[in-house]
């Protein structure tokens, strides 16, 4: 038995699905938008999942819901195995000390009218007040931590750059040692030749710290860059999950097959032709029958008009919800 | 009665300071000196005037201004006009400043009740701001004084309600738009109170736009006091005030025009000033305001 | 549309209850209403009697409803001077009030309308600036000070006016003056803000780009988009044609509905009081819906969808 225990998973969900209602007046006809639905993943500590997809595909929406920010209409969330509380009650509040974001736009998250170093501290201050002196303390360390000197602790959100913001928001999300980290495409906002920076000072400061993170992204480099496995969503759903190794070397699904062909630094290199997505962009509150991705899909059947296809096991860790994956995998096979 | 809910962004945008923009305008100070004297005065009324303000010159009745012991002339009884200006600037900015920070206070909390809370909570708030701007406000004083009789605290009270619905419905716009993607949702994902939320980030960052908004309500409460009491319903005699001594001071409009005319002059003069500066502020802080 | 109009006299209604509610809750908290209209010497019996008459020993929640039952039914109460139908003696005074306050309405959109327009027209202009320190000056000076002005120059000094009263024509002048001056100042400020705001939109340089004559921009484009707003504040003159009276018909003496409603507050007249209060949230509310109906066909957007429905809630 010894050495045999199974590791759980920090955080997980099952089943997990997120309405939001939409109402055209105050007596008007309501429409339901399913943002995510019948989504299922676990995070090991210590571990990266990663999450891609396109606007509207509903990634931003589950970081909310794995945080517990939002409440699932469906399926529930766990963190060691435990019920996620529900919003706003202490007892969340509490746990908010073990689980932190990480947002696209430092500056929106951060208060204009305190210093960053104050701000930095404030996770302390709310969770341990008596401490001042030790918060403090504490907080000038971390903002060593993350690069950032003294003297720019000392001033404003608005005086500093975008990736120092992110810094900042970095080190106040790591004040009360988090163990989960929901990043919520963390770079996307900065300029190129700072998203390298922020990544790796991320990539650091997981590994020293021991966080678990889902990596929300529409950048398929950083996500392969900085996850250990990724699952890709389309119209709230997850098509694919693998590890990013395989999934970006032998993309499944025809959607995953596309994405990864339009974006030429996670491609490894004459692999795979490049897909052109035809048709229209997804959008959630006009979600096609049977499975969601067929209309812009170039190896739709008729039975994909019909029935949506399960997520199913296709080998180790990896899962896939295509009817015509079966045949794809022996024309990878060829390939390979 | 539309409500708008403001980007975060506006509500604190750091304003690029240039020389030119920061340069205030003659007016502007002229407007700002004025007032200064008005809480100066307010603040040393008893000291600053020349006489009780109760004490009659018998001798010196209906004096014209320029007179040797009364700049400002004298009242039917010789009272010093000078000396019951100042009580009067005094009692009238008190109210109006009390009933400012009353009504800035409470459109506040229920706008942050209506922000936190939403729904059913929120959606009274918002009928009763409806309420409350579609009525006219100077009746609805009228029939509260008429049931309870009047007294100090009560004006005070009761003006405390005016303009509430203005920061409230500010104040409610402002926190939702911060709470639904800005600081004050990255604030509670820390874990932090709504107490903590509201009174450490929001209001400060909502803040300098309540007090543009104030400046705005203000001479619109200093001319419903003045309003109340040239009707005889506001403040009381002995007690007097600027609208007060305008009321009295009309029965001797023939004959002794200055009476009306030194309060009256103060009360354009102060909400003009009060104005200019509102309209100064509201264009160099928050422009989204109107 | 019919869901918009539908939700104004929803809200209509709800501002109807509140004013009602306010009454209640206002005489309710006031102390007990037998002592108070019967006065502090009255009989210990007669009180009881009152107080079995009106059913003030019932729940609270029955007394409510009763209260808008009596409304409804328009038994407002008696006056206490008098003893005269309270409703009554408002209605008598409203003609008045009216001969006041419609001439004084007609000369705010005479002159502020177009002076508006005008001066936005003209922005930075002469013209624009004496209608704009105009226009703060009508913000800044309460309508009692300057009907005493008024009264100070043209009854005192030049003696051409009389000071009060209503005796005849000449004596309404003054107070119409005094009403319609402020007003046209504020419209004035309004109307010329709404105009700049339209002429700084896309669409009207798009349309002058185009080369449509500038006069036609102004009034194909330009007036209709800016009657807009306009109304709102226009309609709200009108809700207050009544409440709007009261400081001016007591600086005049004229004895119109503003008058009897300060006398009656001195004299704690509840239910004059009452009535009138009732008598000014009806016409707020009548106001605001025909404003509502303006809208529907100033506003195109109005006239297809639901989507302001939305932006209001």
């Amino acid at each position: 038995m010894i050495g045999r225990t199974r590791i759980e998973p920090l955080v997980s969900a099952e089943n997990l699905r997120r309405t939001y209602r939409s109402r055209k007046g105050l007596f008007g006809a309501t429409t339901d938008v399913r943002a995510v639905d019948s989504v299922s993943f676990a995070v090991m500590p210590g571990e990266t999942l990663g999450i891609v997809g396109e606007s509207g595909s509903g990634k931003s929406t589950m970081g909310r819901l794995a945080l517990g920010l939002e409440t699932p209409d469906r399926g529930q969330v766990f963190y060691r195995g435990l019920p996620m509380p529900p919003p706003g009650t202490g007892e969340w509040r509490k746990l908010r000390q073990k689980m932190q974001m990480i947002y696209q736009d430092p500056l929106g998250a951060l208060d204009r009218r305190l210093p960053v170093l104050t701000q930095i501290r404030e996770p302390l201050d709310i969770h341990q007040p008596a401490a001042a002196r030790a918060n403090e303390e504490a907080a000038a360390k971390m903002l060593a931590r993350v690069g950032l000197s003294p003297e720019q602790g000392a001033r404003y959100p608005h005086e500093l750059s975008g990736g120092q913001r992110q810094r900042v928001v970095l080190a106040r999300a790591l004040m009360t040692r988090p163990d989960f980290l929901v990043c919520d495409e963390p770079v996307s906002a900065l300029d190129v030749s700072i998203q390298a920076q922020v990544v790796n000072l991320l990539a650091d400061l997981q590994a020293e710290f021991g966080l678990a993170m889902l990596f929300i992204s529409h950048d398929l480099r950083v996500v392969r860059q900085i996850s250990n496995r990724v699952a890709v969503m389309y119209l709230g759903q997850f098509v694919e999950e693998g590890s990013a190794d395989d999934l970006f070397a032998e993309p499944l699904h025809p959607y995953t097959r596309a994405l990864v062909s339009a974006a030429p630094q996670a491609r490894s290199a004459g692999k795979a032709e490049r897909v052109v997505l035809a048709g229209e962009p997804p959008n959630p509150a006009r979600r096609p029958a049977g499975c969601a991705f067929h209309p812009r899909c170039p190896v739709a059947r008729p039975e994909c008009r019909v029935t949506a296809p399960e997520l199913r096991s296709v080998g180790p860790a990896r899962r896939v919800a295509c009817h015509a994956v079966e045949a794809e995998i022996l024309s990878f096979g060829e390939v390979a | 009665m539309t409500d708008q809910t403001l980007p975060a962004a506006t509500a604190g945008e750091p304003i690029e300071h240039s020389a030119r923009a920061r340069r205030i305008p003659l007016l502007v100070w002229i407007a700002i000196g004025w007032l200064v004297a008005m809480v100066i005065i307010a603040l040393f009324a008893e000291a600053l005037a020349p006489y009780r303000y109760t004490a009659p010159d018998l001798r010196n009745r209906l004096a014209p201004p320029g007179h040797a012991l009364h700049w400002l002339g004298t009242d039917e009884l010789g009272r010093d006009v000078l000396s019951r200006l100042f009580i009067s600037i005094q009692i009238s900015l008190l109210i109006a400043f009390g009933a400012s920070l009353i009504s800035a206070a409470l459109g506040t909390i229920l706008g942050f009740l209506a922000a936190y809370f939403r729904g059913f909570i929120e959606q009274v708030v918002l009928m009763l701001a409806d309420f409350q701007a579609s009525m006219p406000f100077l009746i609805l004083a009228l029939s509260v004084l008429a049931f309870f009789g009047t007294s100090l605290v009560l004006l005070v009270c009761l003006m405390g309600l005016f303009g509430w619905e203005r920061y409230a419905r500010i104040a409610r716009g402002l926190a939702i738009s911060a709470n639904a993607q800005g600081y004050a949702a990255a604030v509670g994902q820390l874990g932090a109170s709504p107490f903590r939320i509201y009174l450490r980030h929001v209001l400060p960052n909502i803040a300098s736009t309540l007090i543009v908004m104030m400046t705005l309500v203000f001479p619109e409460v200093i001319l419903l006091e003045s309003a109340l009491s040239f009707l005889g319903l506001g403040v009381q005699p002995p007690v007097t005030s600027l609208g007060n001594m305008v009321g009295y001071g009309r029965e001797y409009i023939t004959r002794a025009p200055w009476i009306m005319l030194a309060p009256a002059v103060t009360i354009v003069l102060t909400t003009l000033a009060v104005s200019i500066l509102g309209d100064h502020l509201r264009d160099k802080l928050d422009p989204t305001l109107r | 549309m019919a869901r918009f109009l539908l939700l104004r006299i929803v809200r209509a209604l709800v501002t109807i209850v509140l004013v009602v509610t306010f009454a209640f809750v206002v005489l309710r908290l006031s102390g007990d209403p037998a002592q108070i209209i019967l006065g502090p010497e009255a009989p210990p019996e007669a009180i009881a009697a009152f107080r079995k008459a009106w059913g003030l020993d019932d729940p609270i929640w029955l007394q409510y409803l009763n209260y808008f039952g009596a409304i409804a039914q328009g038994e407002l109460g008696r006056s206490m001077r008098d003893g005269r139908s309270a409703i009554v003696l408002v209605t008598e005074r409203i003609p008045l009030t009216l001969a006041l306050t419609v001439p004084a309405l007609i000369l705010k959109l005479g002159i502020g309308i177009p002076a508006g327009i005008y001066a936005a027209l003209h922005r930075g202009s002469l013209a624009d600036r004496i209608v704009m320190a105009l226009a703060v000056a009508g913000f800044t000076v309460p309508s009692f000070v300057l009907g005493l002005t008024l009264v100070l120059v043209f009854a005192v000094q030049l003696g051409w006016l009389p000071s009060g009263g209503q005796d005849s024509w000449r004596h309404a002048i003054l107070p119409i003056l005094t009403l319609g001056i402020g007003g046209a100042a504020v419209l004035a400020r309004f109307t010329r803000s709404a105009m700049l705001e339209v002429l700084g939109q896309p669409y009207i340089r798009a349309a002058s780009a185009k080369g449509v004559p500038w006069h036609q921009v102004i009034w194909k484009h330009a007036l209709p988009n800016a009657a807009i707003p306009t109304v709102t504040i226009v309609g709200f003159m009108v809700g207050t044609l009544i409440a709007g009276a009261v400081v001016v018909e007591s600086v005049f003496s004229w004895p119109g509905v503003g008058r009897l409603l300060v006398v009656a507050v001195a004299n704690r007249d509840l239910a004059v009081v009452q009535c009138i209060l009732l008598l000014v949230a009806a016409t707020m509310v009548v106001s605001n819906l025909i404003v509502d109906f303006l809208y529907g066909f100033l506003d195109p957007r109005l006239r297809s969808g639901a989507e302001t429905a939305k932006a209001e809630t």
